[in-house]
């Protein structure tokens, strides 16, 4: 590497534009910063040499550069933007809430342009591999502008000495010169600016009063932050971190936690749906307009078990309650790491029990059968001999080109072929469905009715388990503390060069100028010391005159 | 009087504090130094009373409903203005630039006016709004996107006196788009006001999805609803119906008031442009004179950094802290989210862009117009018409 030496005896990297010691521009280097052309000296990164700004010939410094520039790390947002936005035209597949599959779906709902969303995959945009590709693209360019910017700024920062070069000083964007200021003024002048917390050095009578650096590392600590939350997203794709899994459980039963190794079952005790009253006296104008009643609650009041011990295939699991509570929306329910939402119900849409009655033809009773859609008992003696038989249960009842079949195995929609055995033999059979019962053959000797259903609500849970939230907390945690760090605190510099009987002033600050100019004048306030003048604003009006 | 009664009692003491504000904001205008501060002071303290009377209202409504009122457009809407009048204040404060009064608060008053046009009845929260995270996460988004939309007013302002208006340019019809959008809610706001006091009312039944619906119309239809049928007998309609791809619920209704608000707009322009034969922007430009460009500048680019930092807490981590809570999942792709997540983009995007050389000034300013653009289509339009999780019509 060369190195250069500047005058003041400090030797600094290749590519240095403004050295990092006295500030003094480096010859040949000026147009890196394009300070070749402008009056006043481009302070980013305080003229250091940036290993972008100065290695451009192999592959890998190519790669380097593209990713450490801001202009890219730019068009790399622009473009996620872009796509994020037009993932919300159309509801994405996730969302979509239609039984139809979705390369019939967008088509039927949205015509053409849905058709062409749908094709162009942006259905499910943001788990496409080119949505990821760019949020990766924009990981390494955090990592790789964040070292590219924050090694040399730090090497500066560490070097800059308080007695500058006078040209360094006199291109600052605010800059004053004032003759013959006396010794009194000045101290009161560096007074005033430690009482502001400035911390002030001193060489040689040249000062620099300094503010708030550690603003300086707000940006690099907020990128830390997003590459943890970029990692844990990575983590999430391992089961053993991250799993996501669905159940209903009926009022009353007891039904295994599914993606648990069968370890964990939840027993639905009550399920509590509850509206907001019509009549009260407070939202009574707003329930006026509902058609419906306004829910107020949904709860699952819940008992978790865990199996005692080793499950012996076909043997019942021993069971042991580890924790019970209430599961609402809002209030999750969690034990050993998985965690229970609510998330749906399906008020009084399940059969429990079916009780049918069978009568002979001059209306007496000969007994009944209540079915029981969670027992698998087939056969039900109903008294005086007679018997029946449950030949087929279909649990969710439809017809199919294949005939009769069930299409789930909740019992929304039961349907039941069974067999009336009379004591002398005889057997008929009916059909029931829809709380109706038919004969099956054309002269049924009895009369078989349905007395009564027995309605439950089912409840619907999330189950999951997320390991990886810890780190996103950190991540986000993390983003806070750069993005207030960098963005609520300024770094000011001010130096105090005195040159023959005059005394220059310059400030720099990485933004809030206004508060800068502020921090000079309150402190300059009855001295003879000149207030500084904004070389830039003075530039523009001059350009405009 | 009842509690919801004086409520909105108050806020129209507010809504009529910040008119008086603006009136002596723009006679500020031209006087000379003393004097000027000393109208400029009396139309800060107004607008502190306006401030003071709108949390009133918004403490009494608290009261009557039991929960914090941020949970429907109109209560959102309201807050949100509030929020803008304490951004600007605090502002002012910062840096004493009167003249950005001159545009926050006529368009702060526009976009409470716009929350009034929603229904206003005190409703219950449905259980999936029933957490403190209510409280925390709408407040602080609705704060820091107050903040950011100052970045919006001062970028207007840094416009209206920076571009050329001596020719036309790209730059003067933009500016003109912006004034015509002002003028598009205020047409809306005049529209739908009106024809509600005169109770006028017409319904229409429709087919969806197989599903039969009914909308009713507040505004005269130029537009029925897709495949439908008038219910209101004798009323008058053109008989042309909304587009078909339109979704969603109430989607020829909406249409219609949309068409309604944009002729509205154009009709208050065209009046406007043909008295004072001038562009709009180059009507005002002198009320703007005196401003310090810079200034305006450095007001953009600090209600940004200021915002920023609060919009990330309050739009994204505290939502998705929420949204892990209620649904299990602190991230779902839901247009809402999604529209924060844009808008958190684009603003970290300005900021890396004010990092480049050529991006303060003048191309701040319009990106500032972006900005803000973004924040009211999350406001407005993921809320009405790209339905999800977040739907409030």
């Amino acid at each position: 590497m060369n190195k250069i030496k500047c005058e003041c005896g400090h030797i600094n990297h290749e590519g240095t534009v403004l050295c990092e010691s006295c500030g003094k521009p480096i010859k040949g280097n000026q147009h890196i910063d394009g300070n070749d052309k402008t009056k006043l000296l481009n302070m980013r990164y305080d003229g250091s040499a940036r290993r972008s700004q100065t290695y451009n010939r192999t592959i890998i410094d190519k790669t380097w550069n593209f990713f450490s520039s801001v202009k890219v790390g730019v068009w790399l947002i622009v473009i996620t933007l872009i796509a994020s936005g037009i993932g919300t035209i159309y509801p994405q597949e996730l969302h979509k809430q239609s039984s139809l599959p979705s390369s019939q779906f967008y088509e039927l709902e949205y015509g053409l342009p849905g058709k062409i969303f749908y094709q162009l995959g942006f259905h499910n945009m943001y788990s496409s591999w080119w949505y990821i590709t760019l949020l990766a693209l924009i990981g390494i360019s955090l990592v790789i502008c964040s070292l590219d910017r924050y090694v040399p700024l730090r090497r500066a920062l560490k070097n800059q000495r308080p007695k500058r070069n006078e040209v360094f000083i006199k291109r600052q964007r605010l800059f004053s010169e004032s003759n013959k200021v006396s010794g009194e003024d000045k101290a009161q002048f560096i007074n005033k600016l430690k009482k502001k917390g400035y911390k002030i050095t001193e060489q040689d009578g040249h000062v620099l009063a300094e503010k708030n650096r550690f603003s300086r590392w707000g940006p690099y600590v907020n990128h830390i932050g997003l590459i943890l939350i970029l990692l844990a997203g990575i983590l999430r794709l391992f089961p053993s971190i991250y799993f996501e899994d669905y159940l209903w459980v009926r009022e009353g039963e007891t039904a295994l936690i599914p993606s648990t190794n069968e370890q964990y079952y939840i027993e639905n005790e009550q399920f509590i749906y509850e509206v907001y009253d019509r009549h009260d006296e407070r939202f009574q104008e707003a329930l006026k307009n509902e058609e419906f009643d306004v829910p107020s609650n949904f709860q699952t009041n819940a008992i978790i078990y865990k199996v005692k011990e080793e499950v012996i295939t076909g043997q019942e699991p021993e069971l042991e309650e580890i924790t019970r509570g209430e599961i609402r929306l809002n209030e999750p329910l969690s034990f050993d790491g998985i965690t229970l939402y609510q998330q749906g119900t399906q008020l009084q849409s399940e059969y429990k029990t079916i009780d049918i009655v069978i009568r002979d033809e001059n209306g007496q009773s000969i007994g009944n059968f209540v079915f029981d859609t969670d027992e698998d008992l087939r056969q039900y003696d109903i008294g005086s001999g007679y018997s029946v038989e449950i030949l087929e249960y279909y649990p969710q009842f439809s017809v199919t080109e294949q005939g009769p079949s069930s299409s789930s195995k909740y019992p929304r929609n039961p349907a039941l072929i069974f067999s009336l055995h009379s004591p002398d033999g005889d057997e008929e059979r009916y059909f029931y469905l829809l709380e109706e019962v038919l004969p099956l053959a054309e002269d049924s000797n009895y009369d078989v009715e349905v007395a009564s259903a027995d309605l439950i609500t089912a409840s619907g849970l999330l189950v999951k388990r997320d390991r990886s939230l810890w780190l996103f907390g950190v991540g986000a945690t993390i983003f806070m503390i750069g993005v207030v760090q960098g963005l609520y605190w300024h770094h000011r510099r001010i130096w105090i060069h005195p040159k023959e009987d005059k005394l220059l002033i310059a400030a720099h600050t990485n933004k809030n100028w206004f508060g800068l100019k502020k921090d000079i004048e309150q402190s300059i306030e009855n001295t003879s010391i000149t207030m500084v003048n904004d070389q830039q604003e003075l530039d523009a009006q001059s350009k405009e005159d | 009087m009842d509690l919801p009664t004086l409520s909105s009692n108050f806020l129209y003491v507010a809504f009529i504090a910040y008119l008086i504000a603006s009136i002596i904001f723009w006679a500020s205008i031209g006087k000379r130094k003393e004097k000027n501060s000393k109208w400029v002071n009396t139309g800060i303290i107004i607008t502190i009373i306006g401030l003071i009377a709108q949390i009133v209202s918004f403490i009494f409504r608290w009261i009557a409903s039991g929960h914090i009122p941020v949970g429907n457009m109109f209560e959102f809407i309201s807050f949100f203005g509030m929020c803008l009048v304490f951004a600007f204040l605090v502002l002012y404060f910062i840096y004493k630039e009167t003249t950005l009064g001159l545009v926050a608060l006529p368009i702060t008053m526009l976009i409470i006016g716009y929350g009034s046009m929603f229904p206003r009845e005190i409703s219950p929260l449905v259980p999936s709004l029933q957490s403190h995270w209510l409280y925390i996460h709408v407040t602080l988004a609705a704060l820091a996107e107050a903040i950011l939309a100052i970045s919006f007013f001062a970028g207007l302002v840094y416009l209206i006196v920076k571009i050329d208006q001596s020719r036309r340019s790209q730059q003067t019809f933009w500016l003109e788009v912006i004034m015509y959008s002002i003028f598009s809610t205020l047409a809306f706001i005049i529209l739908v006001s009106s024809f509600g006091a005169a109770g006028y009312n017409v319904e229409f039944s429709y087919e969806q999805n197989g599903e039969t619906f009914t909308t009713e119309y507040e505004l005269p239809v130029l537009f029925e609803p897709n495949n439908s049928t008038l219910l209101t007998e004798g009323a008058f309609t053109t008989g042309i119906e909304a587009p078909g791809w339109m979704q969603g619920a109430d989607a020829g209704r909406k249409f219609n008031t949309l068409v309604w608000s944009l002729l509205g707009g154009l009709v208050i322009y065209g009046l406007i442009r043909l008295i004072t034969r001038k562009r709009i922007a180059h009507s005002i430009q002198p009320w703007f004179k005196r401003v310090n460009l810079d200034r305006i500048d450095e007001i953009i680019y600090r209600s940004v950094a200021i915002g920023f930092p609060l919009f990330t807490l309050g739009a994204l981590i505290f939502a998705a802290i929420w949204a892990q809570q209620a649904w299990g999942r602190f991230w779902g792709w839901d247009p809402k989210e999604v529209w924060a997540l844009i808008t958190w983009f684009f603003y970290a995007a300005f900021l890396h862009l004010r990092l480049t050389r050529g991006w303060h000034g003048e191309k701040s300013a319009w990106l500032a117009v972006i900005g803000f653009a973004i924040i009211m289509f999350n406001l407005i339009v993921v809320n009405l018409v790209l339905a999800g999780l977040h739907s409030y019509a």
